[in-house]
């Protein structure tokens, strides 16, 4: 969306702001599940992480909104405000990455996704068919949070939704990939949980040791790859290393 | 590294913090920290360390711990009754302690966590650029996890006081909390609940933890027509968070988006006041608006910087080491 240097020929809403306490601003880009505002937060994040400003402690994007962490000895947030409307008109020189399409190997059914004959059952499906259309869709993330690398995915095919599990499970093997009612998602760390699981990616997606510590950023988009039991083994071999 | 401490019996809910790990939030790894970090801050200052120093954050008592090492330590926070080798020692003053000692602090009469510092500050390995322990993710601190009987407690410093130091005056932690708040960020959609909500007395839940303070009280009305839940949103500490039962959670350290809508946002000069609340204490807020919450705010920095030069004697602080 926009054009390259981000000014008047595509209109955006006005980016609006919320005060939330004395140190952070939030910038309301637009509402809801939204891809080109989502693209938008996450040009934003990018433009105001490249300009360094010594004001400015951290920037935690999220769907529709972007929190900016600001140093109120620095600067306060009309000013702050205006910044980032001159940020977002005049981007200048400062190049903004393109989104990433990330893929993760995932094993589904048997020991690492319990779930995908339940899932398959509930929708009338085989569970290969399951898992051809988990695996042919490319899902944005739109969010991160709730836990270390946790993704808040969109674009679940609707034929594969699932409803929660009525009793959660106390352990979640971390890596494992679950549908929740139309969401899909990876659990990064083991922990309890209550969504179907299909599948499980090898990969350690979150590792606080590693730079980056996960794979992906806000905006990229996640595609899952189908991998057998011996390609598994293999790669969590790999990342064990 | 060389141990300093070793933990006999660790209470429960006793971990590693610092002032926070700022600098990951985009990845959803929260802050964490201190969750009264003035207390934590004077611990420090108290044994010549810098605040951003890791100590030992304890709920309410129940530690016994022994002392490997000569080195500093020094006990603030909640008030609770300390004792070296069996007799009654001083909080909020430094306090020389050898191979052999045994630390006892036992169940607080007033608060609700306590702060241990010691010389060079606690030396677990920086995650993420801290030292803080996230329960939820396991990581920081001793291996991500609360202190058990006998963990080793590494200390990164051998320089000890030329002369012992003490905070001229023992704070005392009351009941009744009273928090200064702005409204927002969404308190366009509580026109009708706002001066309510700000009038009203709330009771501290034992549902409680550190990722948020639950509250109970007169349910906090919304407007017609406005969402109890929104796509998620980026979060601060001290955000007053309404679900739809209208019951508040106060937000603390160990969240970095949600999907409540929040009314108000304790300010963060006024936010450690929430680390000593127990169970069954009440809290009241105090609406300010954003320019004099940032003149408290910077009236705040100004007294802790007053009372780092008072403990320090003119002399700088040691920075945290490995």
């Amino acid at each position: 969306m926009g054009n390259r240097n981000g000014t008047s020929d595509v209109r955006l809403p006005a980016v609006r702001f919320r005060i939330s306490g004395d140190r952070a601003l939030i910038a309301v880009y637009g509402e809801g599940v939204d891809p080109a505002v989502n693209e938008r937060v996450r040009r934003m994040a990018a433009l105001i992480a490249a300009v360094r400003h010594p004001a400015i402690e951290a920037v935690v994007p999220s769907y529709c909104t972007l929190a900016v962490h600001y140093d109120p000895n620095l600067i306060d947030p009309p000013a702050l405000a205006g910044l980032l409307r001159d940020l977002e008109a005049h981007p200048g020189e400062t190049a903004v990455p393109e989104a990433a399409i990330v893929e993760i190997p995932v094993c589904y059914g048997g020991e690492f996704g319990p779930d995908l004959e339940v899932v398959a059952a509930h929708n009338r499906l085989a569970p290969e068919a399951v898992i051809q259309l988990h695996s042919e869709a490319v899902y944005r993330i739109y969010a991160i949070g709730f836990a270390p690398g946790f993704c808040y995915l969109g674009g679940l095919d609707p034929r594969i939704h699932a409803p929660r599990l009525a009793t959660p499970r106390l352990r979640v093997p971390a890596g494992s990939v679950g549908i929740a009612g139309g969401q899909t998602g990876i659990y990064p760390l083991t922990s309890p949980g209550g969504w179907q699981l299909i599948g499980r990616t090898p990969l350690r997606l979150f590792d606080p040791e590693r730079e980056p510590p996960i794979p992906y950023r806000p905006g990229d988009a996640i595609r899952f790859r189908p991998i057998p039991a011996d390609v598994f083994a293999r790669l969590a071999a790999e990342a064990d290393r | 590294m060389n141990p300093a401490l070793r933990i006999l019996s660790p209470g429960f809910g006793l971990t590693v913090q610092d002032l926070g790990r700022f600098g990951a939030r985009h990845l959803g790894v929260p802050l964490s920290g201190a969750l009264d970090d003035y207390a934590h801050r004077v611990a420090n200052w108290l044994v010549g360390n810098a605040a951003a120093c890791a100590t030992l954050e304890l709920i309410l008592g129940g530690v016994r711990i022994e002392c490997l090492a000569a080195i500093d330590i020094a006990v603030t926070g909640a008030g609770i009754d300390l004792r070296l080798n069996g007799e009654v020692r001083r909080q909020w003053a430094s306090l020389r302690v050898r191979p052999g000692d045994v630390l006892e602090l036992h169940l607080a009469e007033n608060g609700c966590r306590a702060y241990l510092a010691l010389t060079g500050g606690v030396a677990v390995p920086a995650v993420l650029g801290s030292r803080s322990t996230y329960l939820g993710g396991g990581l920081g601190g001793l291996h991500g996890r609360v202190l058990a009987a006998g963990d080793l407690v590494p200390a990164g410093g051998r320089s000890l006081l030329a002369a012992p130091r003490c905070l001229p005056w023992t704070p005392v932690y009351p009941e009744h909390h009273v928090l200064r708040a702005i409204a927002g960020p969404h308190d366009h959609l509580f026109q009708r609940g706002l001066d309510r909500f700000f009038a009203s007395t709330f009771t501290v839940s034992p549902r409680s933890d550190r990722m948020g303070c639950r509250l109970s009280g007169p349910a906090v009305e919304r407007d017609a027509g406005a969402p109890a839940s929104i796509v998620s949103e980026p979060v601060v500490p001290g955000n007053v968070q309404v679900p739809a039962d209208g019951q508040p959670i106060l937000l603390l350290k160990e969240q970095t988006i949600g999907g409540y809508t929040a009314i108000a946002t304790v300010l963060s000069a006024d936010l450690w006041r929430i680390g000593q609340a127990r169970p069954g204490d009440t809290v009241r807020f105090v609406r300010v608006d954003l320019e004099e919450g940032q003149r408290i705010a910077a009236e705040w920095r100004g007294f802790l910087a007053e009372t780092e030069r008072l403990l320090a004697g003119g002399r700088p602080h040691a920075p945290c080491t490995d």
